[in-house]
């Protein structure tokens, strides 16, 4: 007993020296963003008259990544797992609670004004739904072209229309539509105008919050593999959001999982896939029905119990355990920290402490 | 009579066929005229089957369902084609005849279980309902068999939750409650419209496989309408890809993952990304846009999409027909 105890202390003084460690590293540029104990929680309040905060919803809790410049970082989980506010608070569009979002080494977490305006410059996104994320009374050229005027980057109207071609043209629209409203367009060409749109100010980093996941399965090809031509051509770094595994996976150099606001595991794509680690990614991949009849016939059916509890009133310890097949004791009791695990994985289970 | 598909029917004329749609148009009025949304659909389900309807948005694949039950808009109508199932042509029923399958024989579960509950009235009374206008029970009698439905889904507590309405539960239990309601009167037929486009992954798998599992036990059959080429393949006995209100290609699960026939079914196979095999090279992806159903071209709909049109193609439209034993397809032919 003592001695576990022991080797607990150990390697939790050893995890110590580890963060200390990637501490340094991440004041060097070598990341575009990195992301340290990031928590967004949201007040619940009671009483209508004098409102008084009875608890706090825990959207996102605790999570810390780094993404290199030139990479396409997956970031997956169910709904409700807080990977959509990450993406809020990425790009100050939500306060973060606590914690610290460094972009190219710069501290952005607390930017206001102008400051924030030339962060946002550098930070831009596409939205899941390309039917409500854009204007219907607008044309493409001023849903493209208002980033421009909002940034004041245009001196002529021939100046400003004349960039808008341009980007129509890089995302596979042709320029000759520049004056058509979003209702004659079909959804992968819309959200190629949410790409063209997000694309005008230059950005370095690029959040695609669900991007092909509102569309048909014909046209989700055509849009994954423009967003990996135009990060070819202009050296853009990816966060992408989603919940479908097999898009993650073609597309992602490196991949965290979340759940109920934290993340549970960080590797590469190839490790992530091949060989899951924490039990929850072990079971969403299982989860994920593959195209073909055979394998699925011979992979049998291991289906993971329960829910995704309330983030209201999340699970004590680890936020998985009631739903985990290899819980112990400590699970309830105990959350586990996001251990490394050889050079490039991290994971957060007891499995692995 | 107009399609290969007699094949099919000749083949399995041993097996009982539970539905057979015989060359059913569909087309509903809107400001720009009249709109063709399902164009000469011949389907058959069997007893003890699972028959998956592929398709896109606007493939009509939803509305041939929502036709088997006669649940189409006021502006959509039936134009021809008939709809067997028990004996009956539940394209002719009236009213009154169609409310008695309805629920009863044939049951529907809907995609969104947020919307498709009603928000006032207890998840009890909800599941009662067609026990009680089907089977004629009582009340008291009615809520024993709701308990029992509800732990047959894997409602925990199902007795105490009898008097709690739709908003106590998630998503997953909704569509549990859906289910349970589907099989309130043991219905022969189960038609489930994207039964799991809501939910998360995990729990579309437990709400499939629970699906799956009731429709065996009551060797019942199941229409599943999905857009989810991984869901057919774990679950579906035979598929019919639908492309603009038309079926282009409709065999066995297995013989259409291993052979797909059709350029669209090949296209669709090709650019869905795995979790296995190589990443991060581009997809292959079928070009152009989805078909706009009121300015369809004359001849094939895919054929401004495919890499092998003819001028055949643009002509006329091809018809169903066999390729192989229950492998049928709708397409001139390609090198």
């Amino acid at each position: 007993m003592s001695e576990s105890t022991m080797t607990l202390r150990e390697e939790a003084l050893n995890g110590i020296q580890d963060k200390t460690l990637e501490d340094s590293q991440k004041k060097s540029p070598q990341y575009l963003l990195s992301v340290d104990n990031l928590k967004v929680h949201f007040p619940i309040t009671e009483g209508f008259i004098r409102k008084k905060q009875v608890g706090s919803i825990k959207a996102v809790d605790g999570v810390s990544l780094d993404i290199k410049p030139g990479e396409t970082f997956g970031l997956v989980g169910e709904s409700g797992c807080g990977k959509s506010t990450t993406a809020l608070a990425l790009l100050r569009m939500q306060e973060a609670t606590a914690g610290t979002i460094l972009f190219e080494g710069e501290d952005i977490t607390h930017y206001k004004g102008d400051q924030l305006r030339n962060i946002r410059h550098k930070i831009q996104m596409v939205y899941q739904d390309p039917y409500s994320s854009l204007d219907p009374r607008m044309k493409v050229l001023d849903l493209i072209g208002e980033p421009l005027i909002v940034h004041d980057l245009t001196k002529s109207k021939a100046e400003y229309q004349s960039r808008v071609r341009e980007l129509m043209d890089l995302v596979g629209l042709l320029p000759e539509m520049i004056d058509r409203y979003p209702h004659e367009f079909s959804g992968g060409q819309r959200q190629r105008i949410g790409i063209a749109r997000a694309l005008a100010l230059e950005p370095k980093l690029l959040i695609c919050d669900e991007p092909v996941s509102a569309l048909d399965v014909s046209i989700q090809a055509q849009v994954v593999n423009l967003l990996m031509d135009l990060q070819e051509r202009l050296g853009l770094t990816y966060l992408f959001i989603a919940h479908d595994l097999s898009v993650v996976r073609h597309i992602s150099t490196r991949v965290a999982v979340m759940y109920l606001g934290k993340i549970v595991e960080i590797a590469s794509r190839d490790e992530l896939f091949s060989d899951p680690k924490h039990p929850y990614t072990k079971a969403l991949l299982d989860a994920v029905p593959l195209p073909d009849p055979e394998l699925e016939a011979s992979r049998g059916e291991k289906l993971i119990v329960g829910e995704v509890p309330s983030v209201r009133n999340p699970p004590p310890g680890c936020r998985f355990h009631p739903r985990c097949e290899q819980a112990t004791a400590q699970c309830s009791e105990r959350a586990p920290e996001l251990v490394t695990l050889g050079s490039t994985r991290q994971v957060s289970c007891h499995l692995y402490d | 009579m107009r399609w290969g598909f007699n094949v099919v029917k000749d083949k399995d004329l041993s097996k009982h066929a539970l539905l057979e749609i015989d060359d059913l148009s569909v087309s509903f009025r809107t400001d720009r005229g009249m709109v063709q949304a399902v164009d000469s659909v011949s389907l058959v389900v069997n007893a003890g089957e699972t028959l998956a309807i592929v398709g896109e948005s606007g493939s009509g694949k939803s509305v041939t369902a929502l036709s088997i039950l006669r649940l189409l808009a006021d502006s959509g109508q039936i134009d021809r084609g008939t709809i067997s199932f028990d004996g009956q042509n539940l394209a002719e029923l009236n009213e009154d005849e169609i409310r008695a399958i309805r629920g009863n024989r044939i049951a529907m579960i809907f995609q969104e279980p947020m919307s498709s509950l009603n928000p006032v009235l207890t998840i009890g009374s909800q599941v009662a309902e067609p026990i009680q206008i089907h089977r004629g029970l009582s009340k008291k009698e009615a809520r024993v068999q709701v308990a029992e439905l509800l732990a047959r889904v894997s409602i925990p507590d199902a007795e105490l939750r009898l008097d709690d309405y739709p908003h106590h539960f998630s998503g997953g239990m909704r569509q549990r409650v859906m289910i349970a309601m589907a099989l309130a009167c043991q219905p022969k037929l189960i038609i489930a419209d994207e039964p799991t486009t809501a939910l998360d992954v995990t729990v579309q798998a437990q709400i499939l496989a629970l699906l799956k599992n009731v429709t065996k036990e009551e060797n019942s059959g199941l229409i599943l309408i999905t857009h989810d080429l991984g869901v057919v393949a774990r679950y579906a006995n035979k598929v019919a890809v639908m492309y603009a209100g038309r079926i282009v290609e409709t065999a066995s699960a297995i013989d259409l993952y291993k052979n797909p026939q059709h350029p669209y079914t090949k296209g669709l196979m090709e650019s869905i990304p795995g979790l296995e095999g190589e990443a991060g090279n581009r997809l292959s992806s079928i070009k152009g846009q989805p078909p706009n159903l009121d300015n369809l071209p004359t001849g094939c709909a895919f054929a401004p999409r495919c890499n092998y049109t003819s001028d055949r193609c643009l002509q006329s439209k091809p018809a169903l027909e066999a390729i192989a034993d229950n492998h049928l397809r709708a397409c001139f032919g390609y090198e």
